[in-house]
């Protein structure tokens, strides 16, 4: 899980497989994404996407959140116990937090709303396949909100709490800064803050804070 | 029903059998209850006639051949042939056997307190029984669903049933009341009244539960009908109507957008009803000063927001401010999509508006030009705020609101 940015993006096209079980958006999603990666498979239930990628070891796996017979997540429970190598960016209409915490602490490496254009689903694609995490506007404020300072101390202080540093990287980012921005607004390199983003990545899917399934929980809506 | 004349079936001796199924097999022979000739031969037994018959039924008839499970309806005709599967499925009902036992128990007490079957007093309470029993089962849950499936009086089985219920309890009430009066007059007015109402009670008992649960029934289905009505209605009203308009306008790309947009914020919200005023706190309401920016200018706009808080003067003032600047990003920055961040941190309200888009130069904008300087930075100033606008041509522009917190005083 840690940082490996192994292969270099545009070195080699990621082989992605798309789980979806509207037919209508797989097809959109295949004629967006063009030559920027290679299309490998698709499925559109929990049991055919295991099987799927299961069969064809795809780098990045593009999970719908809500999918018949379990969910992206029983998705990721059932493919992460086998392959913990493959890559899951999930994509959903829903925005609400319980799913998209629930994708994210069930091993996805990003979340992305089916609203967002072909160039940066690609670009998304591309950078989770590298190993590193994406966060929309969304999910950084769905964060901060989520690691607000309470009064309750932490479990675990490593964890439960992001750093000043995180905590502005996110900022910037519910802002609607991309990476290169983020990093021209810090004065760090893009490469630090990809590893700031993958550290709360980390920190929201180990972290045991009760508040943080509750907070979710209790905020149901967009 | 029971009415239609099927083919009488040949006399076997049931599967779905008590002792020895000579009871079940003879009501699906004549096409009745197995109940009614499970008492009758329990009558019978009490004169000794009837063990003489059972004995020689259960040696002399067959075993009824195995039968499909989907043969099932045809071969009982009547309205127990659903009951008879289910009995068959189960095997042999304990509790039944049980009753029948207790029941057998019963009249040899009876026989043996009252010393004969000629004793009227032992057949008035045997009458009373049997129609409080009849009347009893007609109010069993597992029975009822057969019997009063919409009301308790609707099929002709349950007004025979009824009938008989009531004549046997009265005349049993009736019988009693003329005995005990004999024997003690003074207990006899209280007995009456208990009896009476008893019997009463048990007439009336069925029905009413009938009544009510159809009552519920009819309730339920009345608001289910009218969620569908209603779920149908606001489809019509929203989804239809934007569908029809998207065809109509299908030549203008930003047209199309802005009421998909429109549409899919409503159904958003009507989904996932927040239950969060936009009067009140801020983040409804910033949320929705974006979606009517967006409505009037068909530039799509993300919020996000990251706490709440109740909204002030101030507040209000701010929200005004970044309503002011989506504008100016919808408007000017030739960008399409606006980032909107709001944070409620403990001691100052942020606001971000931001768009990737043109940008402009600060200084060049004329003194005269209100947008900015008077409903943006004024406005915030004026509330003890302030407003900073990063902005370069070609850089797109960045509004930054700041209002402090008034906390209340404690």
């Amino acid at each position: 899980m840690a940082d490996d940015s192994s292969f270099s993006s545009g070195a080699r096209i990621p082989r992605v497989v798309i789980v979806d079980d509207h037919r209508l958006f797989r097809s959109g999603v295949r004629g967006e994404l063009g030559d920027a990666v290679e299309l490998v498979g698709e499925a559109g239930d929990v049991d055919s996407a295991v099987r799927v990628i299961g069969d064809v070891q795809p780098d990045l796996v593009l999970l719908d959140v809500h999918l018949p017979g379990g969910g992206g997540v029983e998705v990721l429970r059932r493919v992460l116990a086998q392959h913990p190598e493959i890559r899951f960016l999930a994509l959903s209409v829903s925005d609400a937090a319980e799913d998209v915490i629930g994708v994210v602490r069930g091993g996805a490496r990003g979340y992305v709303t089916k609203t967002i254009s072909g160039k940066e689903l690609t670009t998304a694609i591309v950078r989770v396949a590298d190993g590193d995490a994406v966060f929309s506007p969304r999910l950084a404020g769905f964060v901060l909100d989520a690691f607000a300072a309470t009064d309750a101390p932490p479990m675990d202080p490593e964890l439960d709490r992001l750093t000043q540093r995180e905590r502005e990287v996110l900022r910037l980012i519910a802002r609607g800064y991309a990476y290169k921005e983020v990093a021209k607004e810090l004065f760090i390199s893009v490469k630090t803050v990809e590893t700031h983003v993958s550290s709360v990545l980390r920190k929201l899917q180990l972290s045991n804070r009760h508040e943080l399934s509750r907070w979710a929980t209790a905020r149901k809506l967009v | 029903m029971t009415d239609t004349a099927t083919e009488t079936p040949r006399l076997y001796r049931g599967r779905d059998r008590l002792l020895s199924g000579v009871g079940s097999g003879l009501a699906r022979h004549l096409g009745i209850d197995p109940v009614v000739t499970r008492l009758a031969l329990l009558v019978l037994s009490i004169t000794g006639i009837g063990i003489a018959v059972y004995l020689a039924l259960t040696f002399f008839v067959p075993v009824e051949p195995e039968t499909p499970p989907d043969a099932a309806p045809d071969a009982a005709a009547d309205g127990t042939g659903a009951r008879d599967a289910r009995a068959r499925k189960k095997g042999r009902d304990i509790g039944q056997l049980l009753a029948y036992l207790a029941l057998a128990g019963g009249f040899a007490a009876l026989f043996l307190l009252f010393g004969g079957i000629f004793d009227p007093f032992l057949w008035f309470i045997i009458f009373g029984t049997l129609g409080a029993t009849i009347l009893w089962q007609q109010a069993n849950p597992a029975l009822r669903d057969e019997w009063v499936s919409t009301t308790a009086f609707r099929n002709r089985k349950s007004w025979v049933r009824t009938g008989a219920g009531v004549l046997l309890v009265g005349t049993g009430v009736i019988g009693f009341l003329i005995f005990q009066q004999q024997l003690s007059e003074a207990r006899a007015g209280l007995t009456f009244a208990f009896t009476m109402l008893s019997g009463i009670a048990l007439i009336a008992a069925p029905w009413i539960v009938g009544l009510i649960r159809e009552r519920d029934k009819e309730r339920r289905e009345r608001i289910r009908s009218q969620e569908r009505a209603e779920l149908a209605a606001h489809i019509h009203d929203s989804v239809l109507h934007t569908l029809t308009l998207i065809q109509r306008r299908s030549d203008d790309a930003r047209e199309v957008q802005r009421l998909a947009r429109v549409q899919e914020r409503a159904l958003r919200s009507w989904l996932y009803q927040r239950p969060a005023d936009a009067e009140t706190t801020i983040t409804p309401g910033l949320e929705r000063v974006a979606a009517e920016v967006e409505e009037a200018h068909a530039v799509p706009i993300e919020v996000v927001c990251v706490g709440d808080c109740p909204i002030d003067d101030g507040i209000r003032a701010a929200l005004q401010a970044a309503r002011e600047a989506m504008v100016n990003a919808s408007k000017y920055s030739g960008e399409d999509s606006i980032s909107v961040f709001g944070e409620v941190a403990d001691d100052e309200v942020l606001i971000f508006v931001r768009d990737r888009g043109a940008g402009f130069d600060l200084a060049a904008v004329p003194d005269d030009r209100m947008g900015v300087r008077g409903s943006i930075i004024g406005r915030m100033e004026r509330h003890g705020g302030s407003a900073r606008i990063r902005t370069g041509p070609g850089d797109g522009t960045e509004v930054q609101l700041r209002m402090p917190r008034i906390k209340d005083a404690e």
